[in-house]
């Protein structure tokens, strides 16, 4: 009878994986654990406390607001961009020199890192040195980021549609350009109108990019923190004040380590329960098909 | 309803795409347009079409100057070598596409959507999405949407290319079938001599831009204008053999020659390119006149159930179609037998001047 042998080799292929894993995501993730469920004075002072501090956290007002406010951002953003950016993608020329312009012109506010679009648009906006400030001034608009609460939002949101419906547009951009010049050629023929060709060509074949597309965005925009941090500081009052501000606050600007570790863990659930449902929502639609 | 093509040109940044093309289609006709790769089928359908403006020359319909008209005007219907089909419409829907854009009674649109879908045997996927479908069922859903409507033209850019075997075969046999009680014209373009053959009808054959030869399909066959219609025309391409002619013997080399018989007399001495179909070339004597030629074998490419047999001699190469498989070794002699009484000649310009009585006949 033959032995099996074993060949125990591929382990050493699989551990430098393992390691990485363990200290990119575990290890750290472990530790937001241990935190959640002790109230810390100092490292040498620590009590465990359970899941009091989850029922803290999840019994938070502040909380509940900042969470309704992060939904209705994350929606509004997404309302924009998502249209905008196919908009765009449509009105890009696609041969030529004007191709590659237009795709540098539309990256550029990609490779602007946050906090420097946070500064732009602080400056942007004021009414003394900012052009957008003093346009609304001139024309006889009263706006104030600093001091209105509806300014304050309105220049976060469109920070992140200047921001990030780039992103949109060049993902549709490369989405249009795969569709092979016959589709167009057959719809001509077909007499079909420019909203046909839209409506039963480009969208359908687009629909695989946008998932991406609404995935990113949505997971970006309900993270987001660097660029209202910067601009706004989550004011006028806490209306600009998001879920990762106010987990920041918490657990710098207080040190309330346990309640902010338990914050970060629902934070961390919330987040990976909307994509979840996202997901499958959409690829059941594209199922039922 | 004709179509005509007055020569027709069309050149793209300095490269002619189309050279001075002079055509008609009669209405019921079912065409082919027969060239390699890049020979310009698809820029001469697109003429047609009117997807794009030839630079010369001027395009009829009816005997009306349609050269400027848009494709939105003309009623002309378009198939092409991918499946295209609306991804998110369903079976039914996609065959009603047109019907819809020309606004067709509710009732209407169904009859004749179910009666095209029969036809083509694709009724009952009418609600399935095209990509549910096999490839050639996809196929048939682009064909289904290409009939529905009365075009008045209707192209084939190589439809079926992309399905295997079989399925091409069969849906050849169908097309042909449902082109019959048509009145409309088909135009066909295809790379693949066989399919030309298959299809019947009138063949158009087309190199390098320009227009070689038009007529019925086994006509063009059977009596190729030139070389390069002779070569177009059969898989594998007919052999051309160097050769000379005097008062009573023709010469292939010093070694090879044989006596003028009866068909070839009427050729003048001279120089000439004699052309030979593979598969009249044989392994064994058909006829007393067959010249027996010691070769060696180069390769034998086996294809189906048929065998396609390199061979050469010190002077030239030749191609053998054989029904059946045969294994031969590389350079082994065999002999072959050349039909002296199925030669075609061509003159030092390519132009046929000399087709077998046999063929004239056809």
């Amino acid at each position: 009878m033959q032995t099996k042998v074993e060949n125990n080799k591929a382990w050493f292929l699989v551990m430098p994986v393992f390691l990485i894993v363990a200290f990119s995501a575990i290890i750290p993730l472990m530790t937001v654990v241990n935190y959640s469920v002790q109230d810390i004075f100092d490292p040498y002072t620590r009590y465990f406390v359970g899941t009091e501090w989850f029922k803290q956290v999840i019994l938070d007002s502040r909380l509940h607001d900042a969470l309704l406010r992060q939904f209705i951002y994350s929606f509004t953003i997404l309302i924009i961009e998502v249209p905008l950016g196919i908009c765009v993608a449509l009105m890009m020329p696609t041969k030529g020199r004007g191709a590659s312009l237009a795709l540098i012109l539309v990256a550029i506010p990609l490779l602007i890192p946050w906090n420097v679009v946070g500064t732009i648009w602080q400056i942007f906006g004021r009414a003394d040195i900012g052009l957008f400030g003093a346009f609304m001034s001139y024309i006889g608009v009263e706006y104030n980021y600093a001091s209105n609460p509806i300014d304050a939002w309105l220049t976060v949101v469109l920070m992140d549609v200047w921001h990030w419906t780039p992103l949109v547009a060049l993902l549709c951009y490369s989405g249009l350009r795969a569709i092979p010049e016959v589709y167009y050629q057959a719809a001509r023929i077909d007499q079909a109108s420019r909203w046909a060709v839209f409506r039963y060509i480009q969208l359908p074949k687009l629909t695989n990019v946008l998932i991406i597309g609404v995935l990113l965005r949505f997971m970006d925009s309900f993270m987001i923190y660097t660029e209202p941090f910067v601009l706004t500081g989550g004011g006028p009052g806490s209306s600009t004040t998001f879920l990762s501000q106010s987990l920041v606050q918490q657990a710098i600007g207080q040190f309330d380590l346990g309640p902010a570790a338990a914050f970060s863990l629902v934070y961390f659930l919330i987040i990976l329960l909307v994509c979840w449902v996202f997901y499958t929502t959409i690829m059941n639609m594209q199922k039922d098909k | 309803m004709s179509l005509t093509l007055q020569n027709v040109s069309r050149v793209v940044e300095g490269e002619t795409w189309i050279d001075e093309v002079n055509l008609t289609l009669e209405p019921g006709s079912f065409n082919v347009l027969l060239g390699r790769t890049l020979s310009g089928k698809t820029t001469l359908m697109r003429l047609m079409a009117g997807l794009d403006r030839p630079t010369k020359g001027k395009i009829l319909m009816n005997g009306v100057d349609v050269t400027g008209v848009a494709v939105r005007e003309r009623n002309i219907s378009m198939v092409y070598q991918q499946f295209i089909n609306y991804p998110n419409l369903s079976v039914y829907e996609n065959i009603a596409s047109p019907l819809r854009l020309a606004k067709m009674d509710e009732r209407e649109v169904d009859r004749r959507v179910r009666e095209t879908a029969e036809m083509l045997r694709i009724d009952p996927f009418l609600e399935r999405l095209p990509l549910q479908l096999s490839g050639g069922q996809q196929q048939r859903t682009a064909m289904a949407r290409a009939l529905v409507k009365d075009s008045q033209i209707i192209l084939f850019d190589e439809p079926l290319v992309n399905l295997d075997y079989k399925l091409r075969e069969e849906l050849r046999q169908e097309l042909r079938a449902l082109f019959k009680a048509r009145n409309c014209i088909a135009i066909y373009a295809t790379t693949e001599p066989n399919e030309a053959l298959a299809l019947g009808g009138n063949t158009a054959v087309l190199n390098e831009g320009r227009l070689l030869q038009m007529g019925p399909t086994a006509e063009v066959y059977h009596q190729p204008k030139d070389i390069i219609t002779a070569e177009m025309f059969s898989e594998p391409p007919i052999n051309v053999v160097p050769g000379r002619v005097n008062e009573e013997e023709v010469t292939f080399d010093d070694t090879v020659h044989f006596r003028l018989n009866s068909d070839l007399r009427r050729l003048t001495p001279g120089d000439y390119q004699f052309g030979v179909r593979a598969s009249h070339i044989g392994l064994v004597p058909h006829s007393d006149d067959d010249l027996e030629l010691p070769v060696r074998v180069d390769l034998a490419e086996i294809s189906g159930s048929e065998t396609f047999l390199h061979v050469h001699n010190p002077h030239f190469d030749l191609v053998l179609h054989l029904s059946g498989v045969h294994a031969y070794q590389v350079d082994e002699e065999i002999k072959v037998y050349f039909p002296t009484h199925k030669l075609y000649a061509f003159d030092d310009q390519g132009k046929m001047v000399h087709s077998p009585a046999r063929m004239r006949d056809q």
